[in-house]
């Protein structure tokens, strides 16, 4: 056992240091600084930029644009993107619908849909929860029926994340209702400017809006859009939730947010915010969280090195979804309540200016608004509780 | 980056987990807590023969050289039999003030009895009226003579009443010194006491107790230092103790939610036990990854082991906290009967959080420390 990275993985620590501090722009750095909402124009060059130097899409297949990196690579570079404040590409494209389209696509969807879904040429969003489909997604009803060549399109689909800003959104819809709930889903491709789909917007907590429903009403979508077998789109989708671990604790983000917390505690005990007995118990809050990052980022590591001799199911990784959750969920709760009163009047939701000096008090509640949903999107952490309890546990 | 362990790191393993297996189920260890001495001596042996007591001694003193990964695997597994016997006692505390601060003489005049199990050695530390985790000692050794006469009382010794031999901590005119001292000596007095958690201690008062110049270990005022680097070594090694403790219960518990039935159904059926199981894994798996951080931290730069040996003891402070808690609730009853196994390993957690600093003392030196990470601030 040895806690250190190799030479070698220390020699690409740096080559992708060097990377971010070259090639990360600078307004697009301090945004993320100030925790700033990124528009969909940051989003697309930032991806751009990565992908001409191959590192869009690392864990894709090879003959995809993918690198073949070991595990410990991999979490490498996303801790450095996270503490260069570099910006994550659209996890739509990068983590979800491009690898399916790797395994699952034919050929005429790779050749159609891979490259651009790498460049961000297409902006995807992904069409899974419906009104009465949450945790229990199997139960979902939006209906496609075969006529022809075609699919028709009826239904909802909600909680869609930036379907406003998407060329096109992957989605679950019920071809057969004969089965078990599970059968029956087929998973299809679809062009967000066909005749018959609505999107409205719904607005969240945070003030933002990057949550949508969908209305479907009469879409034809081509049968040459379905991806793997009709029918056998749950397997799809849960290939889509369960394959890349690597970064699933998201250790690099929360070291970042802890470094701002860091930066804040020494500012507000500087110019006389905080009392003497308040930087004592922030300074307790602060090590109690440490410890904890600490437990999950050699549980990550375990995972990390697990995986370079094969992987497989493991109980470390399975918590690293709702540890890792909850512990981004506590950086941005602190920082709230570092903010206090002062943080009450907010900032307008695309122009946070959050940055270290005034802003970021504007900017806080709404961050920690916001991070309530890592713990309930792509598998509620009580889903994960299932999952593990039945998986891991046998109960 | 590397968490696997070496061919002859899972030998070890294997060996260990299964000599506490075979010879030390719960029968066995409650035979043993019922003996005069309150520990099996034939246990112990069966360690010593699988040369465990000599795991973390150098070779040159005739032990095997073992680091702090060979330590983790040791303590866990003790830790999954709850064993009493005075392994953390003798090899782990006395001896690690022999190996950083005891000469070559004394090595050689304690080291074979120790190793071979015929030498029982116990830490003579705590006092009264002190702080509960301290490098000091209010107790004095004083010039008589050649040597020193010692006196003072100190409590929670543990395996004091077994130790043929105690190392005692105490304030000369030159600073604080640690004495090896016969128990058999006159002027010690033990009173001998039961721990909650089945592990012997007792209270030990030294009147005037003579002992000779080659009874001090080191020079008088080093045993600061000598205590520092003993106790975070053995805070390690109560790390992985803890980490086998709450392995068992956890284990025990899981087995118990699939068998054990009411209203018909197997209670592991209900969710609101499962998501709780699932904390216990939770909190199971980050002790487990904080017992490899504290054994892979025994030798590095001094700045960074303290924070990794103090966050690895805060976490399974509160780790073992709620896994004991828990596993005792979710049994029902039969978890606050004497006759399990559970509230056992409950009462070992509560112990370990308690010994050589709780959470709250470790979270306050790192708050000291200005935290886990040095580079983040």
């Amino acid at each position: 056992m040895k806690l250190d990275f190799t030479a070698e993985e220390l020699a690409f620590r740096d080559e992708v240091r060097a990377f971010l501090k070259d090639a990360l722009p600078g307004d697009l750095r301090q945004k993320m600084i100030d925790r700033e909402h990124l528009d969909k124009a940051d989003t697309v060059r930032w991806q751009r930029i990565l992908n001409a130097r191959g590192w869009a899409v690392t864990h894709w297949p090879v003959q995809y644009g993918g690198q073949n990196w070991t595990p410990a690579q991999r979490y490498i570079f996303q801790e450095e993107m996270a503490l260069a404040h570099a910006p994550e590409g659209s996890p739509f494209n990068v983590n979800m619908i491009g690898p399916v389209l790797c395994r699952y696509g034919t050929d005429a969807q790779k050749e159609n849909f891979l490259a651009a879904t790498a460049n961000i040429d297409i902006w995807w969003c992904q069409g899974f929860s419906e009104p009465g489909a949450g945790s229990d997604l199997a139960s979902l009803k939006t209906i496609a029926i075969r006529d022809g060549d075609d699919y028709v399109l009826n239904g909802q689909k909600i909680w869609t994340t930036q379907a406003q800003h998407a060329d096109w959104m992957f989605g679950l819809f019920r071809t057969d209702n004969s089965g078990r709930k599970q059968q029956g889903i087929t998973f299809l491709l679809l062009d967000m400017k066909t005749p018959g789909i609505t999107v409205r917007p719904i607005e969240t907590i945070d003030g933002g809006h990057d949550a949508n429903e969908v209305f479907f009403d009469d879409v034809r979508v081509p049968v040459g859009n379905v991806v793997g077998e009709e029918g056998k789109g749950w397997d799809v989708a849960k290939h889509l939730l369960g394959s890349e671990r690597s970064g699933i604790a998201r250790i690099g983000l929360s070291k970042e947010r802890l470094s701002q917390l860091r930066v804040l505690e020494r500012r507000l005990a500087g110019d006389g915010t905080l009392t003497q007995e308040e930087q004592l118990r922030l300074a307790y809050k602060l090590a109690e969280v440490e410890v904890e990052l600490r437990a999950l980022e050699l549980t990550q590591l375990r995972v990390v090195a697990a995986d370079a001799h094969g992987g497989g199911a493991n109980a470390a990784a399975s918590i690293l979804k709702v540890k890792g959750t909850e512990m981004q969920q506590r950086m941005t709760e602190l920082v709230t309540e570092l903010a206090g009163p002062a943080g009450l009047a907010v900032t307008d939701h695309d122009h946070h200016g959050g940055d270290l000096d005034t802003g970021w008090l504007g900017a806080a509640a709404p961050f920690y608004f916001t991070m309530r949903k890592v713990s309930i999107f792509g598998g509620s952490n009580e889903v994960q509780k299932n999952i593990i309890a039945k998986t891991m546990l046998g109960l | 980056m590397d968490f696997e362990l070496t061919d002859e790191q899972k030998m070890l393993q294997e060996a260990v987990t299964r000599l506490v297996a075979d010879t030390y189920g719960f029968q066995q260890r409650e035979h043993a807590l019922k003996t005069s001495d309150g520990w099996s001596r034939q246990a112990y042996a069966g360690l010593a023969d699988m040369g465990l007591l000599g795991m973390p001694f150098a070779e040159e003193d005739g032990g095997f050289g073992g680091g702090g990964v060979e330590m983790m695997i040791v303590m866990e597994a003790l830790g999954r039999g709850l064993m009493v016997e005075p392994y953390f006692a003798t090899v782990v505390l006395a001896g690690g003030v022999l190996r950083y601060g005891a000469s070559a003489e004394q090595r050689a005049g304690i080291l074979p009895g120790l190793i071979a199990g015929e030498h029982i050695l116990a830490l003579a530390h705590s006092e009264r009226g002190m702080p509960r985790h301290t490098l000091d000692a209010r107790t004095t050794a004083t010039r008589d003579g050649e040597g020193w006469k010692i006196d003072g009382r100190k409590i929670a010794v543990i395996h004091g009443a077994s130790a043929d031999t105690l190392v005692v901590s105490a304030q000369t005119g030159e600073g604080p010194g640690l004495f090896l001292v016969n128990t058999a000596a006159e002027g010690v007095a033990v009173e001998k006491a039961r721990g909650y958690d089945g592990v012997p201690v007792a209270d030990i008062t030294f009147s005037s107790v003579a002992v000779p110049a080659a009874a001090l270990i080191g020079d008088a005022g080093q045993s600061g230092a000598i205590l520092a680097r003993t106790f975070e070594v053995a805070t390690a090694a109560l790390v992985a103790e803890a980490v086998g403790a709450m392995s068992e219960t956890f284990d025990v518990t899981v087995e118990y939610l699939k068998t054990r039935r009411q209203f018909g159904v197997a209670i592991g059926s209900f969710q609101a036990l499962q998501h709780r199981a699932v904390d216990m894994l939770m909190e199971l798996e980050l002790s487990r990854s904080m017992a490899v951080l504290a054994a892979l931290s025994l030798d590095i730069d001094a700045d960074q082991r303290t924070r990794n040996i103090s966050a690895a003891k805060a976490q399974i402070g509160k780790s073992g906290r709620l896994i004991g808690q828990e596993a005792v609730q979710m049994h029902g009853a039969i978890g606050i009967t004497a006759e399990y196994k559970v509230g056992h390993a409950f009462k070992r957690l509560t112990a370990i959080d308690a010994l050589l600093g709780d959470r709250d003392y470790h979270l306050a030196r790192l708050v000291e420390l200005r935290g886990v990470y040095p580079a983040a601030a």
